[in-house]
């Protein structure tokens, strides 16, 4: 962000949906990634309490940026992100307890997602509230996208449904590597391929202009 | 470089730091018991409504359902608020109230967690006559189709848990064998590609048919009538 000394509202949260991309650009949060987008639901559901506790804890921690000391902050910081990891896994847990089991182990792992405790250290403890907030629906949003994406992929590939629904004709015979690990590491592999090729792209096009 | 030309922050006080902590401390404690309380009734509402769902699943015909509590050398009660204890099964009635058979969890180590399955008892047929994985986290697409592959679950429409003629063991004990093998009717036909799951599943059972099946046999008269 150094060409733009005074970003505006609306630069910080394109900035995360797009040109900084936690997961196509920044590859960042790659646990939940790689683990819970077998479904397009789960990836969806992944994305959104992500950017729940994102912009609840860049909320919180940029508004008592200047109450908490620089040697405690890393502490405080992550006591404000656990909670909200807490709230959002009871929340699932009351809106579907099929949902909470298909996302397992990963709400709780939220706490440890670097894209949460990155934002809250790199922009939230150092920006106001408006900026902070627009910061953190920015990079929650591009998460979610990037979830989507994979989640979508390997869904239709491995189970030739689209949340559910079949989307396939009957006769296509389901990938099953696609919503195993492995898959996720591939759908992941071809998203970076296509982000990487149409920066490079773009950026040679500007030079040339 | 020396440390003369860094702008270096003066260290903090003990009291900020412990104001800080303390304070954040308590407010997300605050935070997490509302949260906590907001969510309880529904959470134990929907945990309630899978585990009904569940019981009428296993026990077909069954429309309503009781759960009755175990004790050694008193045999079943109707489970109340105040008698708690793990050892408890779910009693299914069908519409004219008559007991159709009975419900109950059970766990067993899978190949990546603890695997939870309710299973449906027939009294008088001594058999096995539904299964439900309630929790387990076994591979996508391999070792999870235990919990819906046709196939598989067919091997619990009846499968043979009767007693031998002590009434105090199981006559066979219950186990997973290989893909295409099962000859007999307590054997569980396993699934390719998930053969941990699928033996998983038969060592579970086994262990919970040979401590339950016994106590539903000699205790079953007080679980006939639906409290």
């Amino acid at each position: 962000m150094s060409g733009h000394p005074t970003p505006s509202t609306t630069d910080e949260f394109l900035k995360g949906l797009w040109r900084e991309n936690p997961v196509f650009v920044q590859v960042l949060g790659m646990c939940p990634t790689l683990a819970v987008t077998n479904t397009a639901r789960n990836a969806l559901a992944m994305g959104l309490a992500t950017l729940f506790v994102l912009v609840s804890s860049n909320l919180v921690v940029s508004a008592l940026r200047r109450f908490i000391p620089k040697e405690v902050r890393i502490a405080t910081f992550i006591l404000v992100i656990a909670t909200f990891v807490t709230v959002v896994d009871y929340v699932i847990q009351a809106i579907s307890l099929d949902l909470h089991k298909a996302l397992g182990a990963f709400i709780a792992l939220i706490v440890v997602n670097c894209v949460i405790l990155g934002r809250a250290e790199a922009f939230a403890s150092k920006n106001g509230i408006r900026a902070s907030v627009a910061d953190g629906l920015g990079m929650g949003l591009g998460f979610a996208f990037a979830l989507m994406c994979l989640g979508v992929v390997r869904e239709i590939l491995g189970s030739g449904t689209l949340f559910g629904f079949p989307v396939l004709p009957g006769r296509f015979q389901e990938w099953v590597m696609m919503i195993l690990p492995s898959g996720g590491f591939f759908t992941l592999a071809g998203w970076l391929l296509l982000f990487n090729w149409r920066r490079q792209r773009n950026a040679v096009r500007e030079e040339a202009s | 470089m020396s440390a003369g030309q860094l702008p270096v922050a003066a260290p903090s006080g003990t009291w900020p730091m412990f104001r800080a902590m303390v304070g954040v401390g308590l407010a997300c404690g605050l935070i997490i018991v509302s949260a906590y309380l907001g969510t309880k009734p529904r959470i134990e509402h929907n945990r309630a409504e899978a585990l009904a769902a569940a019981i009428y699943d296993v026990l077909p015909g069954a429309v309503s359902s009781a759960t009755f509590r175990w004790q050694e050398g008193a045999g079943f009660a109707p489970l109340t608020a105040e008698s708690g204890g793990d050892a408890r099964v779910h009693a299914g009635y069908d519409a004219e109230g008559r007991l159709v058979g009975v419900a109950i969890e059970a766990a067993g180590m899978g190949y990546q967690d603890v695997i939870h399955v309710l299973w449906g008892y027939s009294i008088t047929e001594e058999a096995i006559v539904g299964l439900k994985v309630l929790e387990s986290r076994e591979t996508p697409g391999l070792g999870d189709r235990i919990e819906h592959d046709p196939a598989f679950l067919e091997n619990f429409r009846r499968l043979d848990v009767s007693l031998a003629d002590d009434g105090q063991a199981l006559r066979h004990d219950v186990a997973a064998v290989k893909h295409g093998t099962k000859t007999n009717p307590w054997e569980i036909d396993s699934i390719t590609g998930a053969t941990i799951s699928s033996k998983a599943i038969g060592s579970l059972l086994d262990a919970s048919a040979s401590v339950w099946a016994p106590r539903i046999q000699s205790g079953h008269e007080s679980l006939e009538v639906k409290p």
